[in-house]
């Protein structure tokens, strides 16, 4: 069973102009979001997007926008509190997943 | 002036985890002594690797350690670990601690180039987010392969002439990563409960409750549901908003209590404390439910942002109308 989340909301952008197809992208998302056609990177489902950033720090030409941020309810209302950024601050969680 | 060469610093490690490491991991997932969950950043050998043998990056939070190092049975390897102040490699990246600065850092000091003929690091995939490959290679010379998501397809991967496979960069989250991560949010609501537990008491004392067992049950009842049940059910229940899924089994549990409280057979069961019920324990479900957003794999910023936006309110004007509802029944 796939675990999907809100439909709509995130904030990823692909400058087409500036791939040039290198495959990083691809590479780096962990949840398959771009697949590269015609030796340029395409976004096959924008919906699985986590934005976690890893595809635009690691785009040797700065070909991808995301407003990267924590998709966590409890740092988010931390931010609200303390009229801080939400951060991620709890730690934890396995090795390969967290917080 | 004196020019000394620096003496290489290499800690021995092994694949094998010791009962000590085992019952570290399990006090951790139950938030006992987890911020102090530290290794020493450096560079470990496993096995007994050369010049050639491959280099893993990784965190300090032990517990990302010990999920590496017990993949690396009969492997020789280098574990460079980074200090990302015991936070794990996901968070850390997230935060930029785990970062292209510090593996460049971390990679002088330790002088990987000393330690190693080829030019290769493999950094864990879920690292990517603070790392910027092509950056490390213009300062370093170094190369950025990206290791699989899991730790127990890195044989696999280095078999493989470092090859992820398309499954090997998925991130799951199985029903079982869910489990395990539960613990500590139970944890963490253990105080806010003792809190709650306080002020009924206090009522009870002044004579406003009475405050009883159905009460306690109810209430512990809708925290696992928050925290446990909706977690580990999470894709089977409909619905995509975390607080929804929450609400919704937060509802079906106060339904549960009313009926086995023998609601509507029982006079002195008032219909305001039923509705009490049903106003109060479903948006604590869907409270902790939410707050499990953070635990997740696949929630984006905007998407919990949004979804707050419209739970937040909702949760706090249900609660208040039920401990209304409750207040009244009890003067009554
Ligand atoms: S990393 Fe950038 S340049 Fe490379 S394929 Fe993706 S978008 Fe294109
Ligand atoms: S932000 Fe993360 S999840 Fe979203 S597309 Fe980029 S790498 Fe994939």
């Amino acid at each position: 069973m796939k675990n999907r989340y809100l439909k709509n909301v995130a904030t990823l952008k692909l400058n087409s102009d500036q791939c040039r197809g290198c495959g990083r992208c691809f590479e780096v998302c962990p949840h398959n979001v771009f697949i590269i056609e015609d030796r340029k990177s395409v976004i096959l489902d924008k919906d699985r997007c986590m934005e976690c950033g890893a595809c635009v720090k690691n785009c040797p030409f700065n070909a991808i926008e995301v407003k990267p941020g924590v998709g966590c309810a409890y740092a988010i209302i931390m931010g609200w509190l303390t009229g801080t950024e939400p951060s991620c601050d709890c730690s934890g969680g396995s090795g390969d997943n967290c917080c | 002036m004196e020019i000394s060469s620096r003496e290489l610093k290499i800690i021995q490690t092994s694949a094998e985890l010791t009962f000590n490491d085992i019952l570290g991991t399990w006090k951790a997932r139950w938030g006992i002594n987890r911020m102090n969950f530290k290794v020493e950043p450096g560079l470990y050998s496993v096995g007994k690797p050369d010049s050639n043998s491959p280099v893993l990056v990784s965190a300090n939070y032990k517990m990302s350690f010990d999920s590496l190092r017990k993949e690396l049975m009969e492997v020789n390897a280098w574990i460079l670990v980074l200090d990302t102040k015991g936070v794990n490699v996901w968070c850390a990246a997230g935060k930029g601690t785990f970062g292209t600065q510090e593996l460049l850092n971390r990679m002088a000091i330790v002088q990987l180039e000393k330690v190693v003929s080829h030019r290769t690091v493999i950094v864990p995939q879920l690292g990517a987010p603070g790392i910027s490959a092509h950056e490390v290679t213009k300062f370093s010379g170094f190369k950025v392969v990206y290791g699989p998501v899991r730790a127990k397809d890195l044989q696999e991967f280095l078999k493989s002439g470092m090859k992820a496979t398309a499954e090997m960069r998925r991130v799951k989250f199985t029903a079982y990563d869910r489990l395990v991560l539960t613990p500590i949010e139970l944890v963490g609501t253990s105080k806010v409960s003792l809190m709650i537990f306080g002020v009924l008491f206090l009522l009870n004392l002044l004579g406003l409750g009475p405050f009883g067992i159905v009460d306690f049950y109810a209430y512990i009842g809708a925290v696992i549901i928050g925290c446990v049940l909706t977690p580990v059910l999470l894709p089977w229940i409909p619905g995509s908003p975390f607080a929804w899924k929450g609400w919704l089994l937060g509802f079906i549990w106060a339904v549960t209590v009313n009926i086995l409280n023998g609601w509507t057979a029982v006079p002195q069961y008032s219909i305001l404390r039923a509705l009490g019920y049903i106003f109060i324990l479903p948006p604590v479900s869907a409270y902790l439910a939410m707050n499990f957003t953070g635990s997740s794999t696949f929630t984006s910023f905007s998407g919990v942002l949004k979804e707050m936006r419209k739970a937040v309110p909702m949760i706090i004007i249900l609660i208040v109308v039920g401990i209304l509802l409750v207040l009244v029944d009890s003067f009554i």
